[in-house]
């Protein structure tokens, strides 16, 4: 069973959902045999026998030069330079370990901040529980991932609130060309920092994170359907004509407000922002 | 388990071959497979099968606790079978007991021989099946919810898993047992199919076969797999068909 040739499942899609050549979109399940075409078999299938299989419910993308299997759902797989939302769980003498919402906890370096900490410091600038902006910098084949925090827009952050989607639909979010969120920045004033593991950081004003909090369930829900940006822009246009006396309207920029959030007690990271099933 | 005297045995086949609850021998009860039932968990399923009804979630990969127990060429598989007091007639003591650590165990070997376990080295799979209510065959009703709820989580595996017991009632092999068949029957013997490759990667026995009765069993219980199978499919496709008739009611 295992001896085949297999890819890893390394990595996650491109932004765009594969189209069959009919325009249909192929929904796999693991075991499902794969026509491959003569094409090699890529991430999220195995071979064995000659044959192909998919080994992760997906959708199949057939891109020459290999068919893979493109997950629709499971944990966050980290990739290189990726920008990462993260929550200290561990603090060591030269570390911190940092919850992605990866397989493993991923380590931050002291050399990898902006500060100058001597060793055995390090409690001293971020606590268990402080919420940081990070990009990763390194995988290794034994999964260990290294993160800093070193580069653009990286940093600790203080206040707001996260909101977590399933990573697959984080580039549903970022829209065509940054499209997406550059609307929902402007039309609710909020600061939002997009994390490719799928937690989203949001600070502003309460009114504003509970409307990025709502279309964030709605590209949830329907991130896999078409005309998700005209809906989204309908909704916002819709809500903040509704709150048209309070609400910042839409307004190019960033309004400086930062207001410590009244909302943001009790509001846990996990939130989904999903009724309780119960 | 309650009170199984030397009562009247109940007639478990009548003279045209139907069961006690009217099927045939090689039928099964009816099967309903929710996937992605729960919000917190990585992904999850709830299993309706007879009156069984069993919710199982799954977690992972994620960091293993205690650390000692991670392995550093492999993930770890880690099921939790467990029964809910009022899963059964007479409330069951809560918490583990020798038949759910056995049946853990047996189970989390199953899923580890069908996980691509190698690719998420130092991490623990986490599977829970929580049965809520119980008729006989709890550990197939969690076998297969946990491995929906492994499909929903996105952990890449050879295949699903269908499981299914077949046994003996008045001297004949039938398929999927309730619980007066499985009380007052001759045997009983759990299976767990990987269709991909027709290995059975669970089997355990209770009663007694002959070596003849032993192979039909087999076969009656690998057919019956291969039709729970297609109910798993159909709830992981519910659950994400893409531009499918279903799911394009919601929203404003």
């Amino acid at each position: 069973m295992r001896h085949g040739h297999r890819g890893g499942h390394r990595g996650r899609g491109p932004a765009d959902v594969p189209v069959r050549s009919d325009g249909e979109r192929t929904l796999v399940l693991p075991g499902e045999e794969i026509d491959v075409h003569g094409l090699q078999p890529g991430p999220g299938t195995y071979r064995v026998d000659g044959r192909t299989y998919a080994s992760v419910l997906g959708l199949l993308s057939r891109r020459p030069p290999v068919v893979r299997v493109i997950p629709l759902s499971g944990r966050y797989i980290p990739k290189p330079k990726d920008v990462v939302v993260g929550t200290v769980t561990d603090v060591q003498t030269t570390f911190w370990l940092l919850d992605i919402g990866a397989p493993r906890w991923a380590p931050l370096h002291m050399t990898g901040t902006p500060w100058k900490i001597d060793v055995g410091e390090t409690g001293n600038y971020l606590h268990v529980g402080d919420t940081v902006v990070v990009a990763i910098e390194s995988l290794d084949p034994t999964g260990r991932i290294g993160v800093t925090m070193l580069g653009d827009d990286l940093g600790k952050v203080d206040g707001g609130t996260i909101i977590t989607l399933s990573p697959a639909k984080v580039p549903r979010l970022i829209g065509r060309g940054g499209s997406m969120i550059q609307m929902l920045t402007q039309q609710t004033g909020c600061r939002i920092a997009v994390g490719q593991n799928g937690r989203i950081w949001v600070d502003g004003t309460p009114e504003g994170m509970v409307r990025v909090r709502e279309a964030l369930r709605l590209i949830e829900e329907e991130g896999q359907r078409s005309g998700l940006t005209e809906r989204v822009a309908g909704y916002l246009g819709s809500s903040g004509g509704d709150q048209g006396d309070v609400g910042p309207g839409p307004m190019p920029g960033r309004p400086p407000f930062d207001p410590p959030n009244p909302i943001d007690d009790g509001d846990d990271s996990d939130d989904d922002a999903g009724p309780a099933p119960f | 388990m309650g009170s199984v005297g030397a009562k009247e045995v109940p007639v478990l086949l009548s003279p045209d071959g139907k069961r006690i609850d009217g099927r045939r021998l090689d039928e099964l009860r009816p099967l309903k497979i929710v996937a992605g039932a729960l919000h917190q968990a990585d992904g999850s399923a709830f299993v309706e099968w007879g009156a069984n009804k069993v919710m199982a979630a799954v977690y992972g990969p994620r960091e293993v606790h205690p650390r000692h127990l991670q392995q550093n060429n492999k993930a770890i598989v880690q099921c939790k079978y467990n029964m809910a007091a009022f899963s059964v007639d007479e409330r069951k003591r809560p918490g583990l007991d020798r038949r759910s650590q056995e049946i853990s165990k047996v189970i989390s070997e199953a899923f580890e021989s069908v996980i691509f376990v190698e690719e998420y080295p130092r991490t623990s799979i986490d599977i829970y099946i929580e049965v809520l209510q119980a008729n006989a065959g709890t550990r197939c009703a969690g076998v297969v919810a946990a491995s929906v709820a492994l499909a929903d989580a996105g952990i890449p595996m050879v295949d699903l898993l269908p499981s299914v017991a077949v046994g003996k009632i008045g001297g004949a092999i039938a398929l999927d047992l309730k619980k007066e068949e499985d009380n007052f029957g001759e045997a009983d013997m759990p299976m767990a199919l990987v269709p991909q490759s027709g290995r059975l990667v669970l089997l355990q026995m209770e009663g007694h076969m002959t070596a003849e009765e032993l192979g039909r069993s087999l076969d009656l219980g690998v057919q019956g797999c291969r039709s729970i199978y297609e109910v798993m499919k159909q709830a992981l496709r519910d659950r994400y068909q893409v531009g499918g008739g279903a799911a394009q009611e919601v929203g404003a």
